[in-house]
């Protein structure tokens, strides 16, 4: 059985009196421990997929099965639950707490999952020094570099043990320097421990670093292909 | 959902995060409690001087005095017609089962004199009914015996005012007093019963027998003549029936024909007492509901920053419900935050106002008494406030959707 499993999947938003249909008929499976890249020129609707994707959002017709369960029928405080347990997310604009140190930021996901205080401070000093950032855990986000704020973000989408981490963009605000590193730490958290990383582009050179490559062009996938490095 | 010491800590964080602000929106609550505060304790004050008096005075009372002197049309105040005898109190008493005491007073003021000390005060001709009536008792020594009404004895009675005055240190009992000349011998102390509501000192007074009073020491144009008597009734609503009683008793003893005027006046102090005490209750309840008005407003002012707050911290929210915060865990978040700035407002406004009501009670004349659920309750109402008015903006913040909020610029 596949980790992720899309039958059939549509969305449409209305638009004065018709549909305007996003996806058109997805189907996809991502197995356990990929690395897949899903890239598209802007409107091509790997944004939206990316939302369905990652529990955000609901499709409108199609069934999702997550690590087994059925999630596309499943209501907002059903979906954050599975975003928390199962989910680990990395933004284009790392999306951290502001005023909210780094070790704080990390603990966020154990405070909704009722990790016990004491607990979460250990997880997340952990995670901050698998991702180099341990002198810095007590430094805001505004005193971190642009990098170090994703890696930040990277250790707050890890801590909780989640089986996957979607990445949108997650290089779009970076320098190329930095963007290596970033893509080199996505690298070693899919071969040593394992993660699923989905991640959402649309430069090829980020591509490249997935194991296969998706691409959605007009609401339906394009081609799917193993990337050979 | 998380656990309540996080999600204060998460509430107080914001709150110092924009601290000026915070400040602003308490300051609504603070000056609405204190407002409340300040406005109960000073009807609380005002009605618990009323009941003070009550209870000092003797309780279910009326009086009767005399009537309205008329002289070439000039019409002179009540009791300025002599008319009450004692023996008309002493029929209302036998005659009319609601009454169950009447007490005769005759009172003048003279001048007391022991040794080298002397003081002026009022001297009140009664006899032991007045104690029954005023439930005033001895400190010390005894009360008038029959012997001493039958036979017109020189003995006093004096309140430690009056005692401090004359004698210092001395111990009075047995000494000779002189009113008015004639000497008097002390036979008890009253126990003190300090200031009444309205300022005046009870002690200060002397009593004498009345027929004492009657005979020797003030001067009557009939006899047995009083200056009023004091009745009560067996209890507050006979101060009410009795009236009509009394009045035909009286009409009857002072033989007043069909179209003759009544030569007395009753005066049903209790009436009095209820009426004004009712007056000060709702005088408190119109002063707290205004001050709560400002508690409203202040409330009100949360409310607005609270709104502010979410629209600014969309993108905070989008966050969390993208790592996994329910719309319980982001209402909960919101509702603490708006409940935590009511209450800090609230304890602000409680100190401010037990501040307040201590110096309206020593800068003015209002007396003021501060009680424990007159502070607590609009301490608790703050907190009621800030749920309320929390609810809506916390509300909405909870139905944000994830993706529209991480999108908020």
């Amino acid at each position: 059985m596949s980790l992720i499993e899309l039958k059939h999947i549509t969305k449409s938003y209305p638009l004065e009196d018709t549909q305007l249909k996003i996806l058109k008929g997805i189907n996809l499976n991502i197995e356990k421990g990929d690395f897949v890249a899903i890239m598209g020129p802007s409107g091509s609707g790997k944004s939206t997929l990316m939302n369905i994707l990652g529990c955000l959002d609901k499709p409108t017709s199609g069934t999702y099965v997550l690590d087994g369960q059925r999630v596309e029928n499943l209501s907002a405080d059903e979906l954050a639950d599975i975003r928390n347990r199962k989910i680990g997310f990395v933004f284009q604009g790392f999306n951290l707490l502001s005023r909210t140190s780094a070790l704080e930021n990390v603990e966020l996901p154990m405070v909704y999952a009722n990790v016990p205080a004491a607990q979460r401070e250990e997880r997340a000093q952990k995670a901050l020094a698998k991702v180099g950032l341990k002198e810095r855990m007590h430094h805001m986000p505004n005193q971190l570099s642009g990098g170090q704020q994703q890696r930040v973000a990277i250790a707050r989408a890890v801590v909780n043990e989640a089986p996957i981490i979607f990445a949108d963009e997650p290089t779009g605000n970076l320098d190329t320097k930095m963007s290596i590193e970033i893509m080199n730490l996505f690298t070693r958290l899919n071969e040593d421990l394992g993660r699923t990383i989905i991640l959402v582009t649309h430069e090829d050179d980020i591509a490249h670093y997935a194991k296969r490559i998706i691409r959605i062009v007009d609401g339906e996938i394009h081609s799917d292909e193993r990337n050979e490095k | 959902m998380i656990d309540a010491r996080t999600i204060f800590s998460i509430a107080t964080r914001a709150i110092k995060a924009n601290k000026m602000r915070s400040i602003l929106t308490s300051l609504g609550i603070i000056i609405g409690v204190a407002a409340v505060i300040v406005m109960l304790s000073v009807g609380h004050g005002a009605q618990t001087s009323i009941q003070n008096e009550m209870k000092t005075m003797g309780s279910n009372l009326i009086i009767i005095r005399s009537g309205v002197a008329t002289s070439s049309g000039a019409r002179s105040g009540h009791g300025s017609k002599p008319t009450m005898k004692k023996s008309d109190g002493d029929a209302i008493q036998e005659k009319i089962p609601e009454i169950k005491l009447a007490a005769p007073v005759l009172e003048e003021t003279a001048q007391i004199v022991y040794g080298n000390a002397n003081w002026s005060t009022g001297v009140t001709g009664t006899d032991r009914r007045m104690f029954e009536i005023k439930e005033w008792n001895l400190s010390y020594g005894r009360m008038f015996s029959s012997t001493d009404i039958r036979s017109a004895a020189k003995v006093a009675i004096l309140g430690q005012t009056v005692v401090n005055e004359l004698f210092g240190d001395v111990d009075p009992l047995g000494k000779t007093v002189r009113i008015k000349g004639i000497p008097f011998q002390v036979i008890g102390v009253l126990i003190p019963r300090g200031q009444s509501g309205n300022g005046m000192d009870q002690d200060d007074v002397v009593y004498i027998p009345i027929t004492t009073a009657q005979k020797k020491v003030m001067g009557i144009s009939f006899p047995d003549q009083v200056k009023m008597i004091m009745l009560q009734a067996i209890d507050s609503q006979s101060t009410y029936t009795a009236q009509e009683e009394i009045r035909e008793l009286l009409r009857q003893r002072h033989n007043l024909g069909v179209n003759k005027e009544d030569d007395f006046v009753i005066r049903n102090l209790t009436q009095m007492m209820e009426m004004m005490e009712s007056s000060t209750k709702v005088m408190t309840i119109l002063l707290g509901s205004i001050a709560s008005i400002s508690l409203l407003v202040g409330g009100i002012g949360i409310m607005n920053i609270m709104l502010v707050s979410v629209t600014e911290r969309t993108r905070e929210i989008g966050i969390r419900m993208a790592i996994g915060a329910k719309a319980w865990d982001i209402r909960w978040q919101f509702l603490t935050e708006s409940l935590v700035l009511s209450l800090i407002g609230g304890l602000v406004g409680v100190v401010i106002g037990l501040l307040g009501s201590y110096l309206v009670g020593v800068f003015s004349s209002l007396p003021t008494k501060v009680s424990l659920i007159y502070v607590l309750m609009p301490f608790s109402f703050a907190g009621m406030v800030g749920l309320f008015f929390g609810f809506y903006p916390a509300y909405k913040a909870s139905l944000l959707n994830p993706i529209n909020a991480l999108r908020y610029e």
